[in-house]
């Protein structure tokens, strides 16, 4: 029979994602095998998780040189798959880095903690294998239960809570929607296989009244995902209750899962409707860009500037996007990897700066720590001029590849007006620095010590963020999937 | 030639930068300074070279080097030096070590960064006058706002912080658009080599479009009227480090924005819009020299001053013939040092005075003799007295600007007569007239120590050689500029006469 011949199974393609959940149930067992809270064991569990990002990325470095599909083409692993892998691998290794110290103070489930990290990685990586909705739904759905439990990890915490109250409340809605998108557009092309969507509308025998209406709701879905305008209202508030290894990790995981499961979807399912869905797009990144600088800009609590700027982010990286370039799917992703590094980089100087109780008007916290930590403050100035894109680091060659892409697709307005914006979000990381450098220190500055682990993590991303920016050529290898092409 | 070393422009350039490394990670204050000095000084000896082995014959780019950067996009790492560059390059390092030894002297709170931040500003600085390639230059150019910024902000005067934002985030809004067009330039063209690009002819929306981001970035640099507020409040509120390199060199790098860039690249737009940047400079001369006509501190005189001063280069670099362009190169040099020397002086006499008002002074020449007489060199070169070098550029660039449209030319004339009133009323007020405050006695202050007098020598040496001697710079500046004014003279000619008609 024709359907069993062309039955595929190959599971080399989940190898890397589930590296990750063996891992996760690995660090739950050590968790529970250990009598007690043994400070011990709990100190083993970060290096137990650390292993299976390490697992998981050596299988990613053998699935590299091929291109498997499986599952009857639900899912893929690709080049596109792969880089998506190596950002949610970073992020999480960092995200780890960042946890050592900060996570026991807070819970006492550590071990749940790393076990879901792991988890929620796994979800992230499947968004970008998945070539079905399906596929799409599950991995969405995996990654997001996950952070809805870390968002609130530290229940004595309101503003957790909180968090993880309105993330779950908002994200199910979310989840809803893209179901329904994912439900007509099932009912406009007959599949939610991304390759027999995109056959079935460029031949022309989609149906309209299905299609439109399921596009705008997947892209509803997707955009509360990578926090665009005006789908954003959850984020500085999620951002600035959750946990911050918890918002360092999410703000890139879910962003980087989000566009890569997008980009996949614009590409290769509706790739003949550029011409409806490009403008839509180029409208919420001028948007997405302009309210996330703008609101950014009235922040006094540091955290929640970092939750507005990874919303402006949010609109650079969008700005690739609106062109449906093979080109722009290849600059959002190497985007989102600098991004890794300055985000998770600057989210880990908050760790420093926080006494894990308080954790307002950061800004204030951060006035003249460059008398006494003249490293850390050099590290977070590398991170916020990375932030705003001033050469040579690596934020820089991410806006230019995204703008650069925006340009050769004919949308140079498109790129000016992103020019623009950051020239404003320039005066909010810049006001980072004044506190750092310019301003007197505040009494508890001396009292404050970090973990040396979270100072190795500091150094990375600092060191990735500067050798990036000075050759990116070394890296966009790795980022040039030519998908759709 | 003596001998050659490969890749010099490569290890001037990132010497300070290395330097830099190395400055963090020693100890002890004092051997940081040493060690900086040390620095700039072989950085200052290896630039040299370039004169060693130059070629006068030559207008093209010399030393050149090309290395595969990005080779995927084709973004090379290129780096070359002409008759354009070559002095600015040579400013560059003379006036580091030279700001360095002053700092050495007068900064003592967080020597480390501070001498960190001048070595990468150098590096960053050379940079922009040796990239050759689009992406090259613009990480130079932006990068060099990030150590300024910090210097200004941590070692400034009394509104530090504001001004160092206002001049962080001026120059970056104006050099945001010029980033769109190099992507633009880059998809019409396919090539980021600004050599190539010369050649390239660049047509349609883009030749003005192009042109206006390019001017707008380099217009604030300069900064031309009505760009330059950002101007006053950075040098003032600068370290006086901070404000010779800013005076001396960062704004040089608008004025070489336009002739190795904007104007070349967009020989079209630039011949359209050049009667309008002509005006404005000369609204430029005007006002900065009338505004510091009413100075009461000198330092801001001496910013106000730089606004007329780069007027002139810029009126020089818009007539776009052999005068004006050589003699705008050699002003971009003569204001330099001039102003450097200037902002220098202020800085000796503010470590001594603690005030900069000139309502503090006057009579100086009876207590500090010496510093009084160098003050006056300095003052009669940055006013343009003939024999000393102000005068050989703003002559050139006056004469260059006549014979492109004789009404500009006469405005401009007259800022040189509020030049010298301004100045000399600076003189005036500080040196001479009856010694009547207390603190101005010669117990109270201290004359020019040796090494002061020896950190001003070169440059008033300079005034000379360049005031006597200028054809030792203009052999080597005019075969390149002449390259420069004829590829494009084609196409400049046509539109002239409408732009005097639409003049007069």
């Amino acid at each position: 029979m024709p359907q069993i011949a062309a039955l595929q199974i190959n599971l080399a393609v989940l190898l890397p994602a589930f590296a990750m959940v063996v891992f996760a149930m690995f660090v739950m067992l050590v968790d529970i095998l250990t009598p007690g809270t043994n400070r011990g064991s709990q100190n083993a569990l970060p290096w137990v998780a650390l292993a299976g990002v390490v697992v998981s990325a050596l299988f990613c470095w053998w699935l590299w040189p091929q291109q498997v599909q499986s599952f009857q083409g639900m899912a893929t692993s690709d080049h596109f798959a792969l880089g998506l892998d190596l950002i949610v691998l970073t992020a999480t290794a960092l995200g780890i880095l960042l946890s050592t110290n900060y996570i026991p103070q807070i819970t006492n489930q550590v071990g749940e903690y790393y076990a879901l990290l792991l988890l929620a990685a796994s979800g992230m990586m499947m968004m970008g294998t998945a070539t079905d909705l399906i596929v799409v739904f599950l991995s969405l759905e995996i990654f997001s239960l996950a952070l809805y439990i870390l968002s609130g990890l530290q229940r004595t915490n309101p503003r957790s809570t909180e968090a993880s109250l309105k993330y779950f409340l908002l994200g199910a809605f979310a989840s809803g929607f893209f179901a329904y998108g994912a439900a007509l557009l099932y009912g406009a092309a007959g599949s939610t296989q991304y390759s027999v969507i995109a056959s079935t509308l460029s031949s022309g025998a989609g149906n309209p009244t299905l299609l439109y209406p399921g596009m705008a709701l997947l892209l509803a879905g997707f955009a509360f995902k990578i926090s665009l305008v005006p789908f954003h209202m959850w984020t500085p508030d999620v951002y600035q209750g959750a946990p911050t290894p918890v918002t360092a990790f999410m703000s890139v995981g879910t962003k980087a899962a989000g566009f890569a499961a997008f980009i996949r979807v614009l590409l290769e399912a509706v790739p003949s409707q550029q011409g409806t869905w490009g403008m839509a797009l180029a409208i919420l990144a001028v948007l997405t860009m302009t309210l996330g600088n703008l609101a950014a800009l009235r922040q006094t609590s540091l955290k929640r500037m970092l939750a507005y700027s990874s919303i402006a982010h949010a609109g650079y990286i969008l700005v690739g996007l609106v062109p449906g370039t093979a080109e722009g799917a290849d600059a959002a992703l190497f985007y989102l990897f600098t991004y890794a590094f300055m985000n998770i980089g600057a989210f880990a100087i908050v760790v420093a700066l926080e006494k894990a109780q308080a954790d307002d008007a950061l800004q204030n916290r951060a006035a003249g720590i460059a008398d006494h930590w003249p490293m850390l403050a050099f590290a977070m100035a590398i991170f916020m001029f990375s932030l705003s894109g001033i050469p040579p680091f690596a934020g820089f060659f991410g806006k230019f590849f995204v703008f650069k892409a925006a340009v050769d697709g004919g949308w140079a307005w498109l790129a000016v007006i992103g020019m623009l914006n950051s020239a404003i979000g320039l005066y909010y990381y810049l006001r980072v620095t004044v506190a750092m450098y310019f301003e007197a220190p505040g009494d508890e500055s001396a009292e404050r010590r970090q973990s040396s682990v979270l100072r190795v993590g500091v150094v990375i991303a600092a060191i990735f963020t500067i050798i990036i920016g000075i050759y990116p050529a070394l890296w966009t290898g790795l980022f040039s999937a030519g998908l759709g092409g | 030639m003596a001998f050659s070393i490969p890749d010099l422009l490569s290890i001037i350039t990132f010497l300070p930068l290395i330097g830099a490394i190395f400055v963090g990670l020693v100890g002890g204050d004092n051997l940081k300074k040493q060690l900086t000095l040390i620095i700039t000084l072989v950085t200052f000896l290896l630039s040299l070279m370039l004169l060693v082995n130059w070629d006068n014959s030559n207008g093209g780019m010399q030393f050149l080097e090309n290395h595969p950067w990005f080779p995927q996009l084709g973004i090379n790492y290129i780096m070359g030096v002409d008759g354009i560059s070559l002095f600015l390059v040579l400013l560059t390092t003379l006036l580091m070590p030279i700001t360095v030894y002053f700092s050495n002297l007068y900064v003592n709170e967080q020597v480390g960064l501070y001498m960190v931040l001048m070595l990468l500003l150098e590096t960053a600085m050379i940079g922009v006058f040796l990239a050759l390639d689009l992406v090259l230059f613009f990480a130079f150019f932006e990068f060099s706002l990030i150590p300024m910024y910090l210097l200004i902000g941590r070692w400034g005067g009394v509104k530090r912080v504001y001004a160092a934002l206002k001049f962080f985030l001026y120059t970056f809004a104006g050099s945001a658009l010029m980033l769109v067009a190099i992507l633009a330039i880059f998809y019409a063209t396919g090539t980021l080599n600004v050599m190539e690009l010369q050649k390239a002819h660049i047509t349609g929306a883009l030749q003005t479009w192009g042109f206006l981001a390019f001017a707008l970035a380099f217009a604030i640099k300069v900064p031309i009227f009505p760009f330059h507020t950002w101007l006053p409040d950075a040098h003032v509120q600068a370290p006086t480090a901070g404000s010779i390199i800013l005076a001396g060199i960062l704004l040089k790098m608008g004025t070489y924005g336009y002739l190795r860039f904007a104007i070349p690249i967009f020989p079209e737009a630039a011949a359209r819009f050049g009667p309008w940047i002509a005006g404005l400079a000369v609204i430029g001369i005007l006002y900065g020299a009338l505004v510091a006509l009413v100075q009461k501190d000198v330092k801001s005189l001496v910013a106000y001053s730089s606004v007329a001063h780069l007027g002139y280069v810029m009126l020089g670099v818009v007539a776009m013939n052999m005068q004006g362009v050589s003699g705008a190169v050699l002003q971009m040099v003569n204001h330099g040092i001039s102003t450097g020397a200037l902002f220098l002086m202020v800085g000796l006499l503010y470590e001594r005075r603690h005030t900069r008002l000139l309502e503090d002074f006057g009579g100086l020449w009876k207590s500090i003799p010496i510093f009084c007489g160098f003050f006056l060199v300095v003052v009669m070169s940055s006013a343009g007295l003939p024999g000393l070098n102000g005068f050989i550029g703003e002559f050139t660039i006056l004469l260059g600007a006549y014979l492109k449209s004789p009404i500009f030319a006469v405005i401009a004339a007259l800022g040189v007569i509020l030049a010298a009133w301004y100045l000399l009323t600076a003189f005036r007020k500080i040196a001479q007239g009856p010694l009547t405050n207390p603190d101005n006695e010669s117990s109270h202050l201290h004359d020019l120590r040796p090494n002061e007098v020896a950190m001003l020598l070169p440059l008033v040496a300079l005034f000379f050689l360049i005031g006597l001697f200028p054809n030792l710079f203009l052999d080597k500046i005019n075969p390149s500029v002449q390259q420069l004014v004829e590829k494009p003279a084609v196409v400049l000619h046509l539109p002239e006469p409408q732009t005097v008609k639409a003049e007069q």
